[in-house]
């Protein structure tokens, strides 16, 4: 994980950064000079996100923290491909998708990110198999494999044989299990998650985290939205957020050995 | 492509079954549009068919010409009792027509009611004297012994060939063939043949052929003459006959022959209208055109009905498209573009009105069977019109479901996921 000064934007982001970063692995999504504005009148902009440049690598694990009104969600939003930067690039798997269709963009979302929740949000009526299914079939992939698929990933997320259930019938650990499961189903570049553990207690919350650290041993990468620290520091990193900008970027590895993180103001 | 849209009309009944109520009392609407729209024309179809049919047993190649009383002025009726009363065609005027139209078959008739007797079995009926062409220009079917021959109507024999019903009212145990009734008082017929079940009127007065009596045209005019007193006037009337029957070679010499006939009768019956001509092609056209405005307007009145079940799928598809929004936000989410949202709606609305339609298909071909049962109201349902409404019904759900789909496809994202 790197933070590049917006004035090195470079076409071919692997080559160019390599030398800089401590090791050679790909850049799966970068912000390049990231603004997101809103304009509500005449005079009054809101500038939600205001020149953020950022690069998530295969493998990293990175959480993005702030305070309330930073832009945590406004920037999960454009890294999810659900909404465009007012200005600025971000490309994912090398690709700028910062100026894409809707129909494009949908793709995007189908094919590279994996989408997790804070409310799990499975859809109530399909069964467990049908819910993992949901984001091949609009690929046009659905079929013996995809079962097969489904199949696996349920028994990698410590679900076992419960596809058949629907969600109502799952608690709501097991639910966030069949929603990583899901996230999974498209092979994503990374998962996206945004505040996966919100609505679990605590000992269920170390479950789903110790399932992220355990999906890592599969070169998983996982960006994850929170505002709990005790969530952030299992990240490799936290991205603080302030004020539309990159605050800071610290590594919880050598933070975590020093007592009483830095923490923000 | 096919197992997709399998999967989307499963998943489709799915979410649809979330709400049990709401679907079943949507597609209740549909139901009775689409049974109403099958119903109101199989019963239309069934009330035309007959009137048709007796259009169509008159022969459409057929021109008729028939006797007519005419109306009686003051004067006339004021020695109604003395005078004999003649009016109608004459024997002249069929050999004209004959001379005339050299390649038509022209059958002449005369009419008149006497009681039938055989042993202790009495009916009294119409007979209908008449020559050997009758039969086929009628398109009636011996059942049983011959037809009349023209050595019958040269010899101008008492021989009589009997309608189904008569023969059984007559002979309800034995063969009629070959024993003899009494006709009137005094002549004895033999009776040669039995003709098939008919069920269609012979006259205007309402007698079905099956109860006729035929006897040769030459044996009516000796045995019982043109004047004959009319029961229900119980007035001497001198008739000649009472039909001409003209068959045509095909249906398009019928119009023309109809005037030019029109027009050489006409001196001859100046003074008082004493016949009509009918032409049953004529007919036929005209209740053809009836029958189908009668069917545009029950068409339209049903298709309202299905108008207020297309509102009804509308409406719930509109709250549905509301109520998930959230799962709209989902699918967006994992990959789903504008088009996929319309589909799934559209596929929803589809199945919605669908199951309405394949229901008032059952609906719509039940209740015609009832009317026919307790109402012996004569219905006809046309394969046609079950498709028909059908279609329409599968039209109204695509055609109401547009609207809510679009909705849903053009929600933003983002605000669909922050939907509660
Ligand atoms: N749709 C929007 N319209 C207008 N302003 C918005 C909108 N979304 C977010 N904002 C504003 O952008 C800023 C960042 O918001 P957000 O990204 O939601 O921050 P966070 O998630 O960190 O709380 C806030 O000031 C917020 O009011
Ligand atoms: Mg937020």
């Amino acid at each position: 994980m790197v933070v590049k000064a917006p004035a090195a934007p470079s076409a071919a982001a692997t080559e160019t950064v390599a030398p800089v970063s401590t090791d050679a692995l790909p850049i799966i999504a970068e912000f390049v000079d990231v603004h997101r504005h809103y304009v509500m009148g005449k005079d009054n902009v809101v500038r939600a996100l205001n020149g953020v440049s950022m690069q998530v690598k295969k493998g990293d694990y990175l959480a993005i923290m702030g305070r309330s009104g930073s832009g945590k969600s406004t920037m999960l939003n454009i890294l999810g491909a659900l909404d465009r930067p007012t200005s600025g690039e971000y490309r994912v798997g090398g690709r700028d998708v910062s100026k894409l269709d809707d129909d494009d963009l949908s793709d995007v979302r189908g094919r590279e990110i994996g989408f997790i929740f804070q409310s799990f949000n499975l859809i109530p009526q399909l069964t467990v198999l049908e819910n993992l299914e949901v984001p091949l079939f609009y690929q046009g992939r659905v079929g013996p494999e995809s079962r097969k698929k489904a199949e696996y990933l349920a028994d990698r997320v410590g679900l076992g044989r419960r596809l058949e259930h629907k969600p109502m019938e799952l608690s709501g650990g097991q639910q966030q299990r069949v929603a990583i499961a899901r996230a999974l189903m498209n092979d994503p570049l990374f998962l996206l998650a945004d505040e996966a553990t919100g609505n679990l207690d605590s000992n269920t919350e170390k479950e789903i985290l110790d399932l992220f650290d355990d999906l890592r041993k599969d070169a998983v990468t996982i960006v994850i939205v929170t505002h709990n620290p005790k969530v952030a520091e299992r990240a490799d990193n936290t991205l603080w957020l302030r004020d539309g900008k990159v605050d800071r970027l610290v590594d919880n590895r050598l933070a975590s050995s020093a007592a009483g993180d830095g923490g923000h103001p | 492509m096919i197992a997709d849209t399998l999967r989307m009309v499963r998943l489709g009944l799915k979410s649809l079954l979330l709400h049990k109520l709401r679907s079943t009392l949507t597609t209740a609407g549909i139901l009775f549009g689409v049974a109403s729209v099958i119903a109101m024309l199989a019963v239309g179809e069934g009330a035309s068919a007959e009137t048709l049919k007796q259009y169509r047993d008159m022969g459409v190649t057929n021109v008729l010409l028939r006797s007519k009383k005419p109306e009686e002025t003051q004067q006339s009726s004021s020695n109604s009792m003395m005078s004999i009363l003649g009016y109608g065609l004459f024997y002249q005027e069929a050999d004209r027509i004959q001379n005339l139209l050299p390649y038509a078959t022209v059958v002449r008739t005369r009419e008149f009611q006497r009681g039938l007797v055989h042993g202790e079995n009495w009916a009294s009926t119409m007979i209908v004297g008449t020559e050997v062409p009758f039969l086929t220009v009628t398109n009636m079917q011996v059942h049983e012994g011959r037809w009349l021959t023209e050595l019958d109507l040269q010899r101008m024999s008492n021989v009589c060939v009997l309608g189904s019903s008569l023969a059984r009212a007559l002979f309800p145990l034995e063969s009629p063939i070959g024993q003899t009734v009494l006709v009137g008082i005094e002549d004895r017929f033999e009776i040669v043949g039995i003709l098939e079940y008919q069920g269609r009127a012979a006259s205007p007065n309402g007698t079905t052929l099956d109860e006729c009596a035929f006897i040769p045209l030459s044996s009516s005019r000796r045995r019982f003459g043109d004047t004959i007193r009319n029961p229900s006037t119980n007035r001497y009337e001198n008739i000649e006959l009472h039909e001409i029957k003209v068959k045509l070679g095909s249906m398009e010499e019928v119009e023309g022959t109809a005037g030019v006939l029109e027009h050489m009768m006409r001196p001859a019956h100046a003074s008082k209208k004493d016949y009509e001509i009918t032409v049953p092609l004529e007919l036929l056209r005209k209740a053809e055109a009836t029958q189908r405005m009668f069917n545009l307007v029950l068409a339209v009145i049903a298709s309202i009905s299905l108008l207020v079940g297309g509102i009804g799928i509308m409406n719930v598809m509109l709250a549905t498209v509301t109520e998930r929004t959230r799962e709209i936000g989902i699918r967006r989410a994992l990959g789903a573009k504008k088009k996929h949202i319309v589909q799934q709606f559209l596929v929803e609305a589809g199945v919605l009105s669908a199951l309405g339609g394949v229901a008032g298909v059952g609906l719509g071909v039940l209740v015609p069977f009832g009317i026919e049962k307790w109402f012996n109201q004569p219905t006809s349902i046309q394969p046609q019109h079950v498709l028909l409404a059908f279609g329409i019904s599968a039209l109204v759900g695509v055609v109401f479901g547009i609207y809510p789909a679009w909705r849903a496809a053009n929600m933003d994202p983002v605000e669909a996921l922050r939907h509660e």
